[in-house]
């Protein structure tokens, strides 16, 4: 987007001021998520930033969220950094429990989401898929279907077959609501496959399973793959199902930053969002890369 | 060195994480309101109990919504044993069949022998429930934000001219109409008789409408201290013990204002049908008993049920605060008090509270 | 006549008839094969079909069920249901239902179910709780004839409307719910009525709800355009970097932003410190202006969790966008506004039906963020159905409007199918 030779002044103008304009949306996009990183290191229980932390003053920063993070819930009967201290924080922490919950609860119901999804991606993308579109907006619902509605329906129904208040409620509701996204990525990817590739491996006498492993499988596995990441996001970032179906038990980093908006809001809540981004980057990382790797396999070269 | 620690206990963390698992052992899941008030009870029931019995007590949080009790109960499978209630839920509760019925000749006999049924103040034993504490719902101001005339009175509370500033107001109809009724003129003896009828709730509404701009509004007990604290908001409703533990913990200028305050208890009661019934009514027993119940007016501000643990209450945990002026039930704070009645609101609650969103979101 | 069965040849049924290789004419075959191949594809997606069914879609239908079928007057009141189901509503129901209700009772009270009924009937009758756990402390006392004996005991006993109730609600299908859910009730002859002017309040929150998408998705369109045309024009390189401004908030878990926006806009929060700091607002958080717990905060937050669902439709679309097209119109003498108002704007509607229908779907159903910076004024409908499920426990009424907010998406994404298709969701 240069600035073409033949641009009268107004247009000039006009070419600044609206990246003047890109750069002030922008900025509001990212400041939020980014000024809490350094809020998170406030010596101090303020949301703001203090005088000090203005100067720079090494004073007004410290890692007291990031310890309370780790020490609240623990006995505190033993010394910071020993053995029997890092086993209290983890049997005990609050906010280890939740991390511990939410790893768990996301790591089965991404595991559920992806296969369930790729095998159905498989079978959507065929052309001879009959009822296509159809079935594709169903499979897609909830994604669309306001969060309250499937999670107060599912409160209902898990209720009655005993399995409210249980892993296996919260990770098959969270499973249902990460298979959206596994059949939108794989069956994108589905899209730029050359079939002939599955007849040349069938004609030169593959079984099925080794067709699928030696020749699907790597070529929609960058798909899968991000598939498989934002079933586990989205299973990482869910609060509502969480909220009606899971008992403290099940507690999860969201469910546990919730109460702590609702009732308590201390620095250690930003202690959280701060851990959080880092993964949300480091999330965001992989489904870059994954998605130059699909492109290069697939012999699409960026423009 | 200490980043050092912390980044190798976070990725061990993350490693453990992966593998989980978690060992079972005998215990109870008491569930209570979180807070300070959770910290008395840890400290004047749970800790001794523990030590006495060897049985486990997992102390839950929760906000008061007592829908997952009914899921449970109704699905036969109860994960929270003991559950601290307001008197509204537990009867209506106890009116649907939730709760185990409990006997009040199973409980201990008090400290001077007086058999539980006469020990416990009137209207603190139930079918379903056993009381604890009286706690009452007041308002508090923070002193250093009025320099002359402090309120004094519920009408001050909604007198915007002479004490300018935000208030801090539960987001329910429950308590907040009251309020407005006391601050309109209606002797407190007389509240729900004007309640009841529909000129009544118009003139409660029509008072809140004074002050409707100014509210900064709060759902959880923990927060009115903190919107104190913060400067949001120069006075507030809020539950007397928060403010108490509040104003002592952080030495803030936090002064109660009794006038017009409304009692209640809370109660002990025992979802039907839990695989830990015995345990659960061991722990109920142990933690009404008269020393229990004094003991905890030593970690918070809230008067015990029974008449037997008056006499014990002495000093707060600093060793130095005398906890009998600041109990709700003392005759100065008592003089103009309403007991919440629960019957007017078990029946009116749906109504009121659709009302009073109606008149929240206009 | 004897055959051969198999050993017979198959004799060609008309000459110039396709045969496959073994024997069957290719027109059947062909279908088989297709068939089969239909089926193949089908039992791939049938796994998950199933899982979806039974996890997502009859979850939702039962909990629809409920919001025309709450069984509990049915079945606790066996015999009045029975009397009442021919009952005309001209005049009070007479002794015979009394008597049934007064047997009824009886049996309710020894299942301890009085509170249960009281309960039930007072979702839609305000008062009905006293009257039937009255009613029930004294079944022991009553005698013949009844209907004198209820209506000594509490008047409220004559009034039709409640029966009319007990009624509706003893019904295998009842509206009452649905009438409920858009504040309408039953008068006492039983015809359609308004609820009391200042109990309405479900309708006025639809509106609200559906106000608020709107305004949202407003905001989001002339915010996201920009970027996403910004992000479409630069080279590759660049726009990947800019990329992540709109990627990371669109990866950052939900809570993780809306603490963000309260620290920064809480009275003592980063925005009004500054501003304090710089003169603009006063040093007294008292005294500065309300920027989170209320409807500002909750749009300020919502346009912000939404923006990136804006952005990215948009961006695919005008990424497809040949710049030739532009060039053209220029040097055949458009002006740059022109041509864009001609050429360009023309080519990004997809986009923008995409990106808005999206965003306007999102937002009508989003619960978390109005619950938590909402306040008094920025809630939505989706926290009313919470409330009636955790705090009132009315959970036919939360089912009642969980289904019409639930029709209302339906239509929006029927919508979305038919202008956009879903072929086109793509993500990140």
């Amino acid at each position: 987007m240069r600035l073409p030779p033949y641009a009268t002044p107004l247009e000039r103008i006009w070419h600044y001021a609206f990246r003047i304009i890109c750069a002030a949306i922008l900025f509001f996009l990212i400041a939020p998520i980014l000024i809490i990183i350094p809020l998170s290191f406030n010596h101090d229980p303020y949301f703001s930033f203090t005088s000090g932390m203005l100067r720079l003053d090494p004073k007004a920063y410290s890692l007291r969220w990031y310890w309370d993070f780790l020490d609240n819930g623990t006995s505190g009967r033993f010394a910071t950094g020993t053995w029997a201290w890092l086993v209290d924080v983890w049997q005990n922490a609050q906010w280890a429990r939740a991390m511990r919950n939410s790893f768990f609860i996301a790591i089965v119901s991404t595991v559920i989401a992806t296969t369930l999804g790729t095998i159905a991606a498989l079978g959507l993308s065929r052309p001879e898929m009959p009822y296509r579109r159809v079935i594709m907006s169903l499979l897609i619902s909830p994604m669309i279907v306001p969060i309250i509605i499937t999670a107060v329906g599912s409160f209902f129904f898990l209720a009655k077959i005993g399995l409210v208040k249980t892993y296996t409620g919260i990770i098959l509701t969270h499973a249902m609501l990460g298979i959206p996204f596994v059949i939108i990525t794989v069956t994108a990817t589905l899209t730029g496959f050359d079939r002939n590739l599955i007849r040349a491996a069938e004609s030169l006498g593959a079984p099925a399973h080794t067709t699928f492993f030696k020749v699907i499988m790597p070529l929609i596995l960058p798909g899968l793959v991000s598939g498989a990441l934002f079933a586990f996001a989205t299973s990482f970032d869910e609060v509502v199902a969480v909220l009606f179906i899971a008992d403290i038990e099940q507690r999860t980093i969201p469910r546990q930053m919730w109460s702590g908006i609702r009732e308590q809001i201390s620095p250690t809540i930003l202690a959280v969002a701060t851990i959080l981004v880092v993964i949300s980057i480091a999330m965001l990382t992989a489904i870059e890369l994954l998605r130059r790797r699909s492109e290069r396999l697939r012999g699409v070269t960026p423009a | 060195m200490k980043q050092w620690k912390l980044l190798g206990a976070t990725a061990v963390a993350a490693v453990l994480a992966v593998s989980y698992a978690s060992a079972q052992q005998k215990s109870i899941t008491v569930v209570s309101w979180g807070g300070a008030y959770t910290k008395s009870q840890v400290e004047a029931y749970h800790k001794p109990f523990i030590a006495k019995t060897g049985i486990q007590i997992k102390s839950e949080d929760y906000d008061g919504n007592v829908a997952p009790i009914k899921a449970q109960v109704q699905t036969n499978k109860v994960t929270w044993d003991v559950v601290d209630v307001e008197l509204a839920d537990a009867m209506r509760m106890c009116d649907e069949g939730l709760l185990e019925k409990i006997n009040p000749k199973s409980l201990l006999a008090g400290a001077d022998g007086k058999p539980a049924a006469e020990d416990f103040i009137k209207g603190t034993l139930h079918d379903c429930g056993v009381a604890t504490i009286i706690w009452s719902t007041v308002y508090a101001y923070d002193a250093s934000k009025f320099s002359g005339a402090k309120p004094s009175t519920m009408a001050d509370f909604f007198d915007t001219k002479k004490f300018p500033g935000k208030r801090g107001v539960r987001k329910v109809p429950k308590n907040n109409l009251e309020f407005a009724l006391m601050a309109d003129g209606v002797p407190a003896a007389d509240v729900y008789k004007v309640m009841k009828t529909k000129e009544g709730v118009e003139r409660a509404f029509k008072k809140l409408d004074t002050i409707k701009n100014d509210v900064v509004w709060w759902t959880a007990g923990a927060q009115p201290p903190q919107l104190l604290g913060d400067g949001q908001v120069v006075m507030t409703t809020a539950y007397n013990g928060r403010i108490f533990d509040a104003a002592l913990k952080d030495n803030k200028p936090f002064t109660i204002v009794w006038d017009g305050q409304i009692w209640d208890i809370d109660l002990w009661v025992l979802p039907k049908g839990s695989s830990n019934k015995d345990a659960a009514m061991e722990f109920l027993k142990f933690s009404t008993s008269t020393q229990a119940l004094a003991d905890q007016a030593k970690w918070i501000a809230y008067a015990p049920a029974r008449t037997s643990s008056i006499p014990l209450v002495a000093k707060y945990n600093d060793g130095k605060t005398d906890m009998a002026p600041h109990m709700p039930t003392a005759p100065a704070n008592f003089k103009n008090a309403v007991q919440n009645d629960f019957v007017f609101w078990a029946d009116k609650q749906d109504e009121l509270t659709k009302q009073f969103n109606a008149w929240l979101a206009k | 006549m004897t055959t051969l069965g198999g050993l017979a040849p198959s004799k060609p049924s008309s000459s110039d008839t396709l045969v496959a290789a073994d024997g069957t004419p290719l027109v059947r075959k062909l279908a088989q094969v297709t068939r089969r191949a239909r089926l193949k594809a089908f039992l791939l997606v049938l796994p998950l079909l199933l899982f979806i069914v039974v996890v997502f879609v009859l979850p939702i239908a039962q909990m629809l069920w409920l919001s025309v079928n709450e069984p509990t007057i049915r079945q606790d009141l066996p015999r009045t249901t029975a009397r009442l189901a021919t009952w005309d509503r001209q005049e009070l129901p007479g002794e015979d239902v009394f008597a049934a209700l007064v047997e009824d009772l009886k049996d309710a009270r020894e299942r301890q179910a009085v509170g249960r009924i009281g309960a039930m009937m007072n979702h839609v009758y305000s008062g009905a709780r006293s009257v039937f756990v009255g009613a029930g402390r004294r079944t022991g006392s009553l005698a013949a004839p009844y209907s004198k004996a209820l209506l000594d005991l509490d008047a409220t006993w004559g009034d039709p409307r409640l029966w009319i109730m007990i009624q509706s609600m003893s019904q295998h299908t009842t509206s009452i719910h649905y009438l409920n859910a858009v504040d309408r009730t039953l008068d006492e002859r039983g015809n359609i009525t308004p609820v009391p002017e200042n109990q309405r309040i479900h309708i006025w929150i639809f509106w609200r709800t559906l106000w608020m998408s709107a305004l949202i998705t407003c905001m989001c369109l002339p915010l996201g355009y920009p970027v996403a045309y910004l992000l479409a024009s630069l080279p590759l390189r660049t726009s990947n970097l800019l990329m992540i401004c709109v990627l990371l908030p669109f990866w950052t878990a939900l809570l993780v932003r809306i603490t963000a926006w309260i620290a920064i806009l809480q009275s003592d929060g980063v925005l009004l410190s500054s501003l304090a700091a710089l003169g603009f607002v006063d040093m007294d958080t008292a005294k500065r202006p309300q920027l989170v717990y209320n409807m500002t905060g909750t749009l300020v937050a919502m346009v912000h969790v939404l923006l990136p669902s804006m952005i990215l439709p948009l961006y695919s679309v005008m990424k497809t966008i040949p710049p030739s097209y532009a060039r053209a119109a220029r040097s055949l003498g458009a002006t740059s506004l022109t041509t864009f108002r001609r050429i360009y704007f023309p080519q990004t509607i997809p986009g923008i039906a995409a990106g808005a229908l999206l965003v306007f779907i999102l937002s009508v159903g989003y619960y978390i963020t109005p619950a938590l910076l909402g306040g008094k004024d920025g809630v939505l409908i989706s926290n009313f159905i919470a409330l009636h499920v955790e705090s009132s426990l009315n959970w036919s009424l939360a089912a009642a409007l969980g289904g019409l907010l639930l029709m209302a998406t339906l239509i929006l994404y029927w919508l979305f199918n038919k202008i956009v298709g879903i072929d086109s969701l793509k993500m990140g």
